[in-house]
């Protein structure tokens, strides 16, 4: 028997339940992380298929992820070639450079795995955040995307596919990203009953996992 | 592309559990919140420990004083209006706050009626002592629940009766056979058809958070612990001898609610907490947790 994908999802803040129920209803195993689990000079995430950062506050988070000293680690996976997977907060998390809504930049901690430049609150604040349907290539079509004080990318390197884009105040920006097995969108796809993209994600993390996974 | 729809007000919602919504008066303040790692916060002119020791009418802050806190922070920013005054939420959400607190801790507009607030692009939280009280917040629009607990005392005893009371009747209607079921809509004062949905969903269809008297970080876990999705502190932080630790050991237990060992490294060496107030000291036509119907 072949034994289920165990994804590893950041719970220091925001809506991690929500993905741990997506992925745990595509057949995946889930356990939160708050702290290292320990135990390797990997911290402990070695153990996992992939990693997924979910949406919230992501200074909040940012500040959480310093004081349990789970950055580094996190992102020593991700250059390893784990899957991760952020969305909204986590796709924040994931830049490597961070803007405020007046597009002045700001310092705040993160993983910085995608070469990608992300404006916070880019729509602008709630009574800006809205609901749509979009196409993400390679993933889904006429997915229901749900944007809630989301940030957008606003300019990206080479290596950074573009997977969907929506028109915003600053043009048309992406909104779903893919820089090798890193993957980001702006909306929430756990907030809908379309599992679709968690699905895809899980192929990802069993591709690697079957080319070997963690280099041991 | 659809605004303002009740997906987007409860995502907000959930996007802020498993963190701490701070109340604060100014921007300074704000900025000391959001480097502690608060998810949002509430701006107000007084806090409740101060608006209670005022006493009078407490009405909804200068736009001026919300506005400079919009400006320092990117979190969340919160504020609250008088129960049922749909002037003062109009000019909340024309300011452009991200959520509105209907709030008990302010001086009721109406004695009948709370505010239609599925009329609102902006999301509201009100606060709930009772499953009841909760639904039919609901069923006028709400899309996050709060406990009330008794707000400005430091005294967590409230808020606690609070979450015990709705997580005990969740419970009893999860149990109860489908033909039980109106009849205890009707005992709760509760609308049948979220009776239902609640039943459906195996609990509350919004995100419930503590408030009304947290002041420490074993507050904060304690609440947690009894099934709360987050946390306001009210007066608890910037009535405390070291507001900025204390705010950072509040968001650290609420992450960590069930980990003691965290709980008791950061409630090591605080300082002072806020002053307390017993609840059998305040006389009950001033306790605040009688407003709202």
């Amino acid at each position: 028997m072949v034994e289920p994908l165990h994804i590893g999802v950041l719970a220091l803040q925001g809506a991690f339940r929500e993905h741990r129920i997506m992925l745990e209803k595509c057949g995946a195993k889930v356990t939160e992380i708050r702290r290292l689990p320990g135990g390797s000079p990997w911290g402990g995430l070695e153990m996992f298929d992939g990693i997924v950062l979910p949406g919230g506050e992501s200074t909040t988070m940012g500040r959480l992820l310093v004081d349990e000293g789970l950055l580094e680690p996190l992102r020593t996976c991700g250059q390893a070639g784990m899957p991760v997977y952020g969305s909204c907060a986590g796709l924040i998390l994931l830049c490597r450079e961070v803007e405020g809504p007046d597009g002045a930049l700001i310092e705040q901690p993160r993983l910085g795995l995608l070469d990608a430049r992300v404006r916070r609150n880019a729509f602008g604040r709630q009574a800006d955040s809205f609901e749509t349907r979009l196409d993400v290539k390679g993933v889904a079509c006429d997915m229901e995307a749900v944007f809630i004080r989301a940030p957008v990318i606003v300019s990206c390197g080479p290596s950074v596919e573009v997977l969907c884009r929506v028109e915003g105040p600053l043009g048309p920006s992406p909104v779903a990203v893919r820089q090798g097995r890193v993957f980001a969108t702006s909306f929430h796809p756990e907030l809908t009953a379309d599992s679709r993209f968690h699905a895809w994600f899980l192929n990802i993390c069993l591709a690697w996992r079957s080319a070997g996974g963690f280099p041991s | 592309m659809e605004k303002g729809t009740i997906r987007l007000k409860t995502g907000l919602a959930e996007m802020l559990k498993g963190g701490v919504i701070m109340d604060v008066t100014t921007p300074e303040q704000a900025v000391i919140a959001e480097r502690a790692g608060a998810c949002a916060v509430m701006a107000l002119e007084r806090v409740p420990a101060d608006i209670r020791r005022a006493g009078g009418v407490a009405r909804m802050a200068d736009p001026a004083v919300i506005k400079s806190i919009m400006k320092a922070v990117s979190i969340p920013v919160m504020a609250k209006v008088r129960i049922g005054h749909m002037a003062e939420a109009r000019i909340l959400e024309a300011v452009g706050v991200d959520y509105i607190d209907e709030s008990e801790v302010l001086t009721p507009a109406d004695d009948r009626n709370h505010l239609n607030k599925h009329d609102f692009t902006i999301p509201f939280v009100c606060g709930a002592r009772n499953l009841g009280e909760a639904l039919r917040r609901i069923a006028e629009g709400a899309a996050m629940i709060r406990t009330k607990g008794e707000p400005g005392t430091g005294n967590v005893i409230e808020a606690v009766r609070h979450i015990r009371v709705v997580m005990g009747e969740l419970r009893h209607l999860l149990s109860l056979p489908e033909e039980e079921v109106p009849g205890y809509a009707k005992e709760l004062g509760a609308p049948l058809e979220l009776m239902r949905v609640v039943r459906e969903k195996g609990g509350l269809p919004v995100v419930n958070f503590a408030a009304g008297g947290i002041s420490t970080p074993a507050d904060a876990a304690l609440m947690m612990q009894l099934g709360c999705d987050g946390i306001f502190v009210g007066s608890g932080i910037f009535k405390s001898s070291d507001p900025e630790r204390f705010a950072r050991a509040i968001v650290k237990a609420t992450t960590n609610y069930n980990d003691a060992a965290v709980l008791a490294e950061v409630s090591e060496g605080l300082g002072e907490a806020m002053p307390g107030l017993e609840i059998s000291a305040i006389a009950p036509e001033q306790r605040m947790q009688e407003r709202g119907w």
